[in-house]
């Protein structure tokens, strides 16, 4: 067997660019189109959607990604699976029809797969969180969302119904790749060699650009030509899991040894056991070849057997994050800005909000990089202190930009351009279940 | 002579929670072993300071000739949480490739 299977990455995150997508669709060959689009807090925040609209909390920009890419579905027999859904998938499956039947689409299978989330099951057991140890149903009302990373399984008989379009919850960003692969060549689930394999693939694709070229470029040193018109990437996948990582001619950004080398280790701890829900995959051995116009060959990652239980995501109400910003310029920039910082320190400490919470940082100083960037660079020419404290009440939250914008009047001089902002924030724990405790479930709709 | 990382190697840094994990890479092969011998996880945590509040693990990769570091505590509660300007993360990469090694005369 020498057939290789074609699967496109169309988005990296929720708010990435719709038109690579088009031109993968148009001109890449792929037979699946996959689109990362949920990152931790983003289904917590689809969650009070949901909870405000009944007919919303599916992921932002689907209805563009589908305007985009259905006329392809339902022409060239496209399949796209995409976590979208959120945190209610069903409604991103109406809305999905809605759009097919809108556009004319003709006749077309769509699918929805639920049971991610898991709210209710965490609420009523005795589940720890890993962070602290304390039981989950202790988070009350300020637990939003519980989602456990769903594998490639639940997917699957949504591909073999003949769905062009699946639509899910949280699912483990590989394994929205890997479901094709596992599907197209009949691979065993018990297979952790080639399911490691094939992980690898997903992890290199799921990050969209980053493996094209993207998150990569420094003038100079790294160049990377037209990212303005950087193409997403291509697996070509070899039945035993090897494959090619491409894009499409003509695009641009660059795959080579470098690109996907970085992109092989973002986000990886441990590499020889990186944790999905469906393999525990081992990157320590991958052995890459560049083999010339933007195709490099990826083989030898493994597998082993897959954890036990399903890695749970919390999204908890914690607090409001208020910060503020001010800048100097010219002679002296630097010293005004700490000097300004201080103010607000001592005024802060003034309204109950002691410095330990504070955080004080300078951009274009030592924002970034804190101490190593006091070791020796040479002083801005402009310093734009930032003053940032995530506080339990909105009011207290609210006075940190407050502080900063009063330095206009009552700061050190020249002080210009600030901005203050408050937000809620929802913070992110962890929990596990056993996989029993998870039940998902497959609800198809037909457009006409 | 001393040299900085970013004349020898490239980087790239990403998050999970309130860890950080840097990779880092060679531009030429032969810098590969000055690398695993210097740019150890002790000499890493040093080079971060107080950035870095637990430990720091490195992983090695000779496959693709790299090395792994993941770094305990660099951000407050992660990214939905951390005050940080960069609540990534993500600009740790070039932190570390403001590390200065030994690089035997001549080389490079």
């Amino acid at each position: 067997m020498t057939k290789t299977l074609r699967i496109g990455c169309g988005a990296g995150y929720a708010g990435d660019r719709i038109d690579p997508a088009v031109t993968l669709a148009e001109r890449g060959d792929i037979r699946y189109l996959c689109f990362e689009c949920l990152a931790e807090r983003t289904i917590a925040i689809a969650q009070l959607e949901k909870a405000a609209d009944p007919g919303k909390g599916y992921g932002p920009f689907l209805e563009e990604r589908m305007e985009a890419v259905l006329p392809f579905c339902a022409r060239d027999g496209l399949v796209v699976v995409t976590n979208l859904g959120a945190a209610n998938p069903p409604a991103a499956l109406e809305k999905t029809l809605e759009i097919a039947r809108r556009l004319g689409t003709g006749p077309l299978r769509l699918g929805a797969v639920t049971g991610d989330d898991v709210l209710e099951t965490v609420l009523a057991g005795n589940d720890p969180v890993a962070e602290t140890g304390a039981p989950v149903r202790d988070l009350g009302d300020r637990l939003l969302s519980a989602n456990a990373y769903l594998g490639a399984e639940a997917i699957l008989p949504a591909l073999r119904a003949g769905c062009r379009v699946v639509l899910t919850g949280r699912v483990a960003d590989p394994s929205l790749f890997l479901a094709p692969m596992i599907h197209e060549f009949r691979w065993d689930l018990g297979d952790w060699r080639r399911l490691g394999a094939g992980t690898a693939l997903g992890h290199l694709l799921e990050c969209a650009a980053q493996v094209t070229g993207g998150f990569f470029a420094d003038p100079g040193v790294k160049d990377v030509p037209r990212l303005e018109d950087v193409g997403f990437p291509i697996a070509e996948v070899s039945p035993d899991g090897g494959g090619v990582i491409t894009k499409v001619p003509g695009t641009g950004g660059r795959v080579d040894l470098r690109t996907c080398r970085e992109q092989m280790l973002y986000e990886i701890h441990d590499p020889s056991a990186y944790l999905t829900p469906d393999v525990t995959a081992d990157f320590s051995a991958v052995l890459m070849e560049d083999l010339g116009q933007d195709r490099v060959r990826i083989a030898n990652a493994a597998g082993r057997a897959r954890p036990e239980s399903l890695k749970v995501s919390l999204g908890v109400r914690e607090g409001f994050l208020g910060e503020g910003e001010i800048s100097f310029a010219g002679r002296g920039a630097l010293e005004r800005a700490r000097m300004a910082g201080e103010i607000v320190l001592r005024r802060l400490e003034r309204a109950g909000i002691p410095r330990n919470l504070v955080k004080v940082e300078i951009i274009g100083y030592n924002a970034l990089l804190g101490p190593i960037a006091e070791r020796g660079f040479p002083v801005p020419s402009d310093a734009r202190l930032r003053v940032a404290a995530r506080l339990e009440d909105r009011r207290q939250a609210e006075r940190v930009g407050e502080e900063v914008e009063n330095l206009y009047l009552n700061g050190p001089a020249g002080a210009g351009g600030a901005r203050k902002a408050a937000r809620p924030v929802i913070a992110i724990y962890t929990t596990f279940l056993p996989r029993e405790r998870v039940r998902t479930e497959l609800t198809i709709r037909e457009a006409p | 002579m001393k040299r900085k990382l970013h004349e020898i190697a490239h980087s790239r840094a990403g998050d999970k929670g309130d860890i950080t994990n840097v990779s880092l890479f060679p531009y030429r092969p032969e810098h590969y072993a000055l690398l695993r011998e210097q740019v150890t996880a002790a000499a890493v945590k040093a080079h971060f300071g107080d950035m870095v509040r637990g430990e720091v693990l490195r992983y090695e990769v000779p496959s693709i000739q790299g090395l792994n570091f993941v770094l305990h505590g660099t951000r407050s509660g992660g990214v939905s949480s951390a005050p940080d300007l960069d609540a990534h993360g993500k600009s740790l990469s070039f932190g570390l490739l403001e590390m200065e090694i030994e690089i035997p005369g001549g080389e490079g």
